[in-house]
């Protein structure tokens, strides 16, 4: 059996969640792998969320929040830019690589860059393999 | 009222959690009069087959330090657990996997291949191993096993407390055992500690605009004793710590390095702290914040000091 990866991409209600709407009733729509989990800003995504994600199964997740300097609330996509920089520095040290976390900016127009990129992120989570967390077996 | 059946064992720790229990000097007087001490091996000869004597349930509590890193460790916390009407977790290692835990960057096998293989310092011609069992003419000899993964006590066995620190402070464990002796012990599953806030909250040092430009190492720079130490560019955790310690080191100028847990309601305190540093990191150019974030030799270690086995993750994948 083919290999199904399962992303969860957080987006934020002021750009990706729109495009990924409209994108949803375009004829391209976006593939089945990606689970939308609508946030009211990337800022919202703490890091807990994501290390989450991974453990419930998701073998890549996306982080999709408004072009720098669009926030709805001014700050929010920047400190979600720290964020992840300190997290994936983080996670390459706990054996998770570094392309199956990946931040994006889009604005509500870009529904074309949206597709391209749920798209290659599929693409490159499929190379990557499944998931796997450590499940904490002590013996073995 | 009979006295208190009180028994305090050591797993994968270090012998600071008993150095601990001793400080806390002459009201180690007042435990003593109040409970008889049936089991400690760092103290009494009693042996493992008299605890195994021991009907179930007949220990009123059992302080276990230390994490659970090969199978003996796991043994004595189930029986201990049996034994026992309350388990607390005492100290880090018990609460979250502490320093050993650390080895959950790694697992048996790199373990075993850099300890016995690979060190410079290493004369093993024939690649030997530890076994688990091996026989020799007189019978068969065994050892515990290693396990793979290290895990916390509360990840074993069913824990009613637990007594943070590494070690705990000398007032948070008089705070449960003086709960103990007066049988006015807080529900269960509470974390006993003076401060279910963070570290900062115990901390007099000046909190204004925390914006940093650049992480420092301890001994890069010399602090300004009144101002925060975050804000001075320091690894302090004293944002996502429990306190109750009294923040003793920020105190004597040295980050806070977590060990008292989470705060209260925070699942994974390594992802909580990173999330409170990038939020103080003053750029917003991704290029200068790769700059700042490189600083950090080891975040892992640095965010998950006491805390990885506890983890979401648990610990690093090892392919």
């Amino acid at each position: 059996m083919s290999f199904e990866p399962k992303i969860v991409a957080f987006l934020c209600n002021w750009c990706s969640y729109r495009v990924a709407g409209a994108a949803g009733t375009a004829p391209a729509k976006f593939n089945a792998n990606i689970k939308p989990v609508r946030v009211m800003c990337s800022g919202r995504v703490e890091p807990d969320f994501i290390l989450k994600a991974f453990i419930s199964g998701a073998d890549g997740v996306l982080v999709f929040g408004c072009q720098p300097g669009d926030c709805h609330y001014s700050e929010g996509n920047y400190k979600t830019m720290r964020r992840i920089a300190l997290l994936k520095k983080t996670l390459s040290q706990l054996g998770i690589e570094d392309g199956r976390l990946r931040l994006e900016w889009v604005s509500p127009s870009e529904g074309d860059r949206f597709l391209a990129i749920t798209n290659e992120m599929t693409e490159q989570i499929i190379k990557l393999g499944p998931f796997s967390h450590r499940n904490g077996e002590s013996s073995g | 009222m009979g006295k208190l059946k009180v028994a305090l064992y050591w797993g994968a720790g270090c012998g600071g959690c008993e150095i601990a229990q001793l400080q806390i000097g002459d009201k180690l007087l007042k435990l003593v009069e109040a409970a008889d001490i049936v089991f400690w091996p760092v103290a009494i000869d009693v042996k493992y087959k008299d605890v195994e004597a021991m009907p179930d349930k007949s220990i009123d509590a059992c302080l276990f330090n230390g994490a659970i890193r090969n199978s003996e460790q796991e043994h004595m916390a189930r029986m201990l657990r049996e034994k026992s009407k309350i388990m607390i977790a005492y100290g880090s290692c018990a609460y979250e996997g502490c320093i050993p835990g650390l080895a959950n960057l790694f697992n048996r096998k790199t373990i075993f291949d850099r300890i016995y293989l690979e060190t410079e310092s290493t004369d093993n011609k024939d690649k030997i191993l530890p076994q688990t069992s091996y026989k020799v003419p007189e019978g068969e000899l065994t050892i515990p096993k290693f396990y793979d993964t290290v895990k916390s006590l509360r990840q074993t066995v069913e824990v009613d407390y637990v007594v943070p620190g590494c070690p705990p402070e000398e007032r948070t464990t008089w705070l449960a055992l003086e709960a103990l002796i007066q049988g006015k012990l807080p529900p269960k599953g509470t974390v006993i500690s003076h401060n279910a806030k963070a570290v900062c909250d115990d901390c007099p040092r000046k909190r204004d605009v925390k914006k940093i430009k650049k992480i420092y190492r301890n001994y890069e720079i010399i602090t300004d004793p009144e101002i925060c130490l975050l804000e001075q560019g320091l690894l302090c955790g004293g944002i996502a710590t429990r306190g109750g310690c009294g923040a003793p080191c920020p105190q004597a100028n040295m980050p806070c390095t977590g060990c008292y847990g989470p705060v209260e309601g925070v699942i994974d305190q390594g992802a909580h702290f990173l999330s409170a540093l990038a939020s103080v990191i003053d750029s917003n150019d991704p290029e200068e914040i790769r700059r700042i974030v490189d600083d950090i030799p080891d975040p892992a270690g640095s965010f998950y000091r006491y805390s990885l086995p506890d983890s979401l993750l648990r610990g690093a994948r090892i392919k």
